[in-house]
């Protein structure tokens, strides 16, 4: 994982970016389009703590799920969409941060990491479903237990309860918030904390060694994850226009895994390769019913593990640097050439 | 005489029943080099591991330029200007050598000081020809001047080394000897090691761990003639 930055493959990928939102409602529903983006947006926030930070987090759905619920019980309890999703990103986010501290003040790592993380996602996942008796209201929302919270204020203008954005309109601000996120955290990875970060999912110990404090840095980049998982789950309120607790499921969790794994982590672009690619791929899948998904996807995940473990983007990368030096090397070869060639040619005349 | 910058009052670690330090009264002073030896098993790399935050001890104390460091954490002792090199070269492999470096400078300088501080380093220990190679890729010896690298780029004025010669071929041993000679004219030294000769060519004072306690500190020279430490190493009982 080199941390070089380049603004030029950057500027070209964020054109491209533009080019595919103006470019694929011609070819995808728009409707889809967005949620595919909102699931890139939780990938990148799994691929982020994962890919850079070395947490692998079993419960990403959690913050996802929180940040959902949130929006819409806020959404309910103020009207206007701007300030529920600022909270919906503040709640998450604020969750992990404590999550994350008493698991990593607490030297938590590996596979423990993981338990806490699941079994905070099913603890979440076991209380919003029993929340169905009148009395677990938050203000004037009812949190409605299995069947969700249904008829929330969707997202508006800023400042203009009336002015909804929805349809094209709702997938052009996902696909912008997408760009965002991940021009943003294209340049936390590269500040400094983001390489100390890199760093210390490297290798831990030696990060301790020269004096960091792992768990500050942990913590943070978890909650930052989180708030980005939350970010998600508001778009994601807002393009259902109802949240249920299926958003805090195990299968949820395990999705968000499976996306970073095909996309790859150790790039900002795999999680979101994965969440696309799967998610287009269980649209399609969804709309037949000889071959059962969770099926397609297991044989998919093993192959990955097996054959590719590095991911796509990756893979990718790595054939697209390999075709660039084979042609810098002919270019050169060429160059060598020329000389000889000129004074061949000098001699002969 | 010096400055006491390091010294250990009745330090113990121990495991259930095993005393891997037992009552360890030390004492480093201002740019001294000082060699830990002994038998395996001795204790020295736990001793290692309680002064560097690794390990917790059971009991005792601990005092850096006379701050009560006994439990502190890892980070904290490394923030007081101590660089710590482990016995596995320590390092971050998917990491370029230039950015394992600029991690450890950065931790003390802005930006521009660490990119400068960086060079200074690489040109220091020579290893200007693999500054973009990954660590992953680099063979064992290459790995151990990097990673004293990245213990250097941090100006630390104590410097503790777990076995730096380990798995060194002859050439790189003499590279290794030449380094902390250097080091050691700007900084005090700890180094834990059992390879006699790399000891003799860098070490005056030597301390002789065996079963957890010192056995003995002296001059090199009257440690590796005594009786009593040449049963420790030939496994007798002392």
């Amino acid at each position: 994982m080199m941390l070089d930055s380049n603004y030029k493959n950057l500027i070209i990928g964020v054109f491209l970016a533009i080019v595919c939102m103006l470019v694929l409602p011609y070819f995808i529903e728009y409707y889809t389009l967005s949620l595919l983006i909102i699931y890139s947006i939780l990938a990148l926030s799994l691929g982020l703590v994962w890919g850079f930070g070395g947490i692998l987090c079993f419960g990403q759905a959690a913050f996802f799920g929180l940040g959902a619920y949130s929006y819409a019980v806020f959404a309910i309890n103020i009207g206007e969409s701007t300030l529920p999703f600022l909270l919906a990103i503040i709640v998450p986010a604020t969750f992990a941060f404590i999550l994350g501290a008493i698991m990593f003040y607490g030297r938590l790592t590996d596979v423990y990491l993981g338990v806490i993380t699941l079994v905070v996602t099913l603890i979440l996942f076991r209380f919003i479903n029993s929340t169905a008796s009148p009395e677990y209201m938050i203000g004037t929302a009812h949190l409605g237990g299995f069947n969700g919270i249904p008829n929330f204020q969707t997202l508006n203008i800023p400042g203009m309860p009336d002015a909804y954005i929805w349809d094209l309109d709702f997938y052009y601000v996902c696909f912008v918030i997408l760009i965002l996120s991940y021009l943003g955290l294209h340049f936390l990875v590269r500040s400094s904390f983001g390489r100390v970060s890199i760093g210390i999912g490297q290798n831990e110990q030696r990060a301790e060694l020269i004096g960091y404090d792992v768990r500050k840095y942990k913590t943070i980049l978890f909650a930052v994850g989180g708030g980005l998982a939350g970010l998600a789950g508001a778009l994601y309120a807002s393009w259902a226009e109802i949240v249920t607790p299926g958003l805090f499921s195990l299968g949820q969790s395990a999705e968000v895994i499976i996306w970073c794994i095909v996309g790859g982590v150790t790039r900002l672009s795999g999680p979101i390769f994965g969440a696309v690619i799967l998610g287009l791929l269980k649209y399609y899948l969804g709309q037949q019913t000889l071959i059962d998904n969770n099926l397609v996807f297991g044989v998919i995940l093993v192959i990955f593990v097996l054959f590719l473990p590095q991911g796509l983007a990756p893979a990718i990368s790595s054939v697209w640097k390999k075709l660039l030096t084979a042609k810098k090397s002919t270019r050169n070869k060429l160059r060598k050439r020329a000389p000889r060639q000129m004074q061949r040619g000098h001699l002969n005349e | 005489m010096n400055e006491i910058v390091l010294e250990t009052h009745n330090l113990n670690m121990h495991f259930g029943g095993v005393k891997a330090v037992n009552n360890v009264d030390f004492t480093l002073r201002e740019n001294e080099l000082r060699c830990l030896i002994g038998p395996n098993g001795a204790g020295k790399s736990t001793f290692f591991k309680c002064l560097t935050g690794l390990n917790k001890p059971t009991s005792g104390e601990i005092y850096i330029r006379g701050e009560e460091t006994t439990h502190w954490h890892t980070h904290q002792i490394s923030r007081l200007g101590i660089g710590i090199k482990t016995q596995v070269p320590n390092v971050m492999d998917g990491l370029s050598v230039w950015e394992n470096i600029w991690l450890s400078a950065r931790r003390y300088h802005d930006v521009k000081q660490a990119n400068r501080r960086v060079e200074e380093v690489i040109e220091r220990i020579k290893i200007g020809d693999i500054t973009k190679k990954l660590l992953g890729e680099l063979a064992h010896g290459q790995r151990q001047r990097v990673e004293l690298a990245i213990v250097l780029a941090a100006d630390p004025w104590l410097v503790i080394l777990d076995e730096p010669a380990a798995g060194m071929t002859g050439q790189d041993v003499e590279i290794m000897v030449d380094i902390i000679r250097e080091i050691n004219r700007s900084a005090a030294m700890i180094i834990v090691e059992h390879d006699m000769q790399f000891i003799q060519s860098i070490a005056n004072q030597v301390t002789v761990f065996y079963q957890g306690s010192i056995l003995m500190e002296d001059h090199v020279d009257n440690v590796l003639a005594d009786q009593k430490v040449r049963d420790v190493y030939l496994g007798r009982n002392v």
